[in-house]
């Protein structure tokens, strides 16, 4: 290999900051390693290599700012790179006020690994990294459409390691503005172009919530269920029967995603959120759910999470949690067709059995793109969402 | 005026090559036929049969055997202001007026500082598949489009093959039209009333998804029967005939090729240095970033062509060799 290159995490990315080095000259470099920090408008983020090899030595200091496709380290997979690779020439001052946008860089061949140059180009485009797709071309290649399809997922190599020593000051919250701008052009897209549909739903919860507490008694406080992740776990479910809420709608076209990895709203203190993916939600039992969730909102309150979870989301769930308020319409979040939103789990009377009965209640809501899916599809889905919460023992 | 379906009438590739031949000298007055056998005879392939009779000995010319001659007394004619069509029998005998095709045809415009042009057509047949043996069977177009200051054509249906020649006598420069030997006998249906083409684009014969199949001349029905039989299996193939060789239509083959992304260059010329190379090399450099698939070619094999039957269709692209190679490309 050779160049580690700034990715580019979203098309509205144009360069990012360098915070930290998680890999030293020396190091052995795994696939989904991740070897350095960089501060985005989205936050400070892990980046991850994508192919093996010995890092070199870097080539961006802690503090610059670089355009997205600039060379930051060398990291050496065995073939030594044929020439020399100078300093980033173009790198701007840290606080620049806008850095001009590059166009992506395409990688160069990967050994062992075929191609096309149309599919090479394409995966630049996306910041998709080709080592992760399966190729349907001539011999096993790479071709355009392999990678059109592709679904980016969790890297079928070891988890990343959580680094141990999270830095004190390099690692604040990102200006508000910057945030606020990036939620600012995905929300002002989604309600430019998706023309949105809405369902909401009154759910009864009370046999779930009964079933956590129970379970939760025997457990100690860290290992406790929350009600978020049966939310999560239904929906997983749920979207496993109704497919065509799962995926992206992308050049005039829904394409389904056969993995479910569904993006959890989370806010973030000083002002913003994001929707990082839990990878697999559907793969995960509820212990797992819980931890991932856990470490998740504790990366992303500390303002640090993976690249792969920022661009991999499938659909988005927000959940008010116990903000008080009844009913969320939330904003589809593009590409995806799809979000789900969680009331407040609150006491209301409800009509059970020809009597009216004191029931815990949560009121969920489905933002459905009209592109992708209809009311009726919407009304099927959302109904076995909700059908998969009375039975908890079973999720 | 009354509106009316154009009438449809039966012809063969020779009567459409003839039909055309006969227009241009109605048409145009400076217009005359030189040739080997072209007028008794009625030409080798018996294109210009009946044309003597027609239009008279001094404009259906019988030559002797000598092609540095008459082309090159075609090439004078043409800078003396007249609109001569050379018939050169086979392009295998080309070689023998090759220097005054390169050396005069194609550079007094420039070497007269555009005082001078030659504004001739030579016609010749090319191609293998009649069992002529190795000194008559080759495909010699490619050469020509290496040379700057000609027009090389390659009509491959009725239409052009009537057509191309009127365009073709219009342009103010050197013309060659190649016509393949296996097609003057192909019949079909054309429009009573079918005239001039364009001679500089290529055109799309059969529009297609998954590969672009590039082809031109005798080649073409080849292909597109190829064509035919990919779809039954699911490949969509697009056929594009160039039609012109010199100068290339890049921008309609590109088109064709960052559609499909895949390329197959199917080309009756012997493979080194050959046109289809020139192809090839022009989509890498115009389209590279759109590509699937290595590009692909299928050419008569590097070899004298032979005289058994069974060795020279071997040794020439066929249908068969066209779907494996289109097969191969899109991994099917």
């Amino acid at each position: 290999m050779g160049e580690f290159r700034m990715p580019s995490l979203g098309s509205d990315m144009e360069k990012g900051t360098l915070v930290e080095w998680l890999k030293k000259p020396g190091d052995t470099v795994r696939p989904g390693d991740v070897v350095a920090v960089i501060e985005t408008e989205k936050g400070a983020i892990e980046i991850e290599a994508f192919e093996a090899g010995t890092f070199e030595r870097s080539l961006v200091d802690i503090g610059q700012t670089v355009p997205v496709g600039t060379p930051i380290a060398v990291i050496n997979g065995g073939v030594r790179p044929s020439a020399p690779i100078a300093a980033p020439a173009a790198a701007v001052p840290r606080q620049a006020a806008s850095a001009p946008p590059m166009a992506p860089r395409i990688a160069g061949p990967v050994e062992g690994l075929k191609v096309s140059p149309a599919a090479r180009k394409l995966a630049a485009e996306r910041g998709i990294d080709v080592t992760q797709i399966r190729g349907s071309g001539p011999d096993g290649s790479i071709v355009f459409t392999d990678v059109e399809s592709y679904a980016p997922g969790v890297k079928p190599t070891a988890q990343a390691p959580i680094p141990s020593a999270p830095s004190k000051e390099k690692r604040a919250t990102p200006p508000d503005m910057g945030m606020r701008s990036i939620i600012a052009a995905a929300t002002a897209r989604s309600k430019r172009e998706i023309p949105h549909y809405y369902l909401s739903h009154e759910v009864d919860i009370t046999r779930a919530l009964k079933w956590l507490a129970k379970t939760n008694t025997r457990r100690t406080p860290d290992e406790r269920l929350l009600p978020a992740v049966l939310l999560l776990k239904a929906l997983a479910r749920a979207l496993r029967k109704h497919p065509g809420f799962n995926g992206f709608y992308e050049e005039n076209a829904f394409r389904l995603s056969d993995r479910i990895h569904i993006g959890v709203a989370i806010a973030i203190r000083g002002g913003g959120l994001v929707a990082p993916a839990i990878h697999d939600t559907d793969k995960l039992s509820l212990d797992d759910l819980m931890e991932r969730l856990r470490d998740l909102v504790t990366r992303v309150r500390q303002g640090r999470f993976r690249s792969s979870e920022i661009s991999d989301p499938t659909i988005t769930l927000t959940s008010l949690g116990e903000r008080g308020v009844d009913t969320v319409i939330p904003v589809i979040y593009p590409p995806q067709v799809a979000i789900l939103g969680a009331g407040t789990p609150r006491k209301q009377p409800m009509i059970a059995d020809g009597k009216v009965r004191v029931r815990d209640v949560i009121t969920l809501s489905l933002a459905g793109d009209h592109r992708a899916s209809d009311g009726h599809s919407g009304a099927l889905f959302l109904v076995a969402w909700a059908n998969l919460l009375q039975h908890p023992e079973e999720l | 005026m009354s509106e009316r379906a154009p009438e449809q009438v039966a012809t063969t590739y020779r009567e459409a090559v003839r039909a055309g031949l006969r227009e241009a000298l109605q048409r145009e007055p400076r217009a005359f036929l030189m040739g080997e056998d072209i007028g008794r005879y009625g030409g080798c392939y018996a294109v210009t049969k009946g044309m003597l009779d027609e239009f008279g000995p001094e404009r259906i010319r019988d030559t002797p055997l000598s092609e540095s001659g008459f082309v090159g007394a075609g090439i004078g004619a043409a800078m003396a202001g007249m609109r001569p069509i050379v018939e050169v029998m086979t392009c295998n005998f080309s070689l023998l007026c090759l220097d005054q095709i390169l050396n005069n045809a194609a550079t007094i415009r420039h070497m007269s500082g555009g005082q001078f042009s030659v504004p001739i057509v030579i016609r010749m047949a090319t191609g293998a598949g009649r069992q002529l043996a190795a000194q008559h069977s080759h495909s010699l177009e490619g050469w020509y489009a290496h040379i700057p200051g000609i027009r090389v054509l390659a009509p491959a249906t009725l239409e052009d093959g009537r057509g191309m020649l009127w365009t073709a006598m219009n342009d103010p420069d050197p013309v060659l039209i190649f016509e393949n030997i296996m097609l003057y006998n192909m019949g079909g249906t054309i429009d009573a009333a079918a005239g001039a083409v364009d001679i500089d684009r290529a055109v799309v014969r059969r529009p297609g998804r998954d590969v672009s199949l590039l082809t031109y001349g005798g080649s073409l029905w080849k292909t597109l029967e190829a064509a035919a039989t990919l779809k039954e299996q699911g490949i969509d193939a697009e056929v594009i005939d160039l039609r012109t060789l010199r100068p290339l239509d890049d921008a309609t083959i590109m088109e064709s090729v960052r559609k499909t992304r895949r390329a197959v260059i199917v080309d009756e010329g012997w493979r080194s240095g050959s046109i289809s190379a020139e192809i090839a090399t022009r989509i890498v450099e115009q389209a590279f970033w759109s590509l699937d698939a290595p590009i692909t070619r299928v050419c008569t094999e590097e070899v004298p062509i032979p005289y058994p039957k069974h060795l020279e269709d071997a040794a020439l692209p066929s249908r068969e060799k066209i779907e494996a190679a289109v097969r191969k490309v899109v991994g099917r």
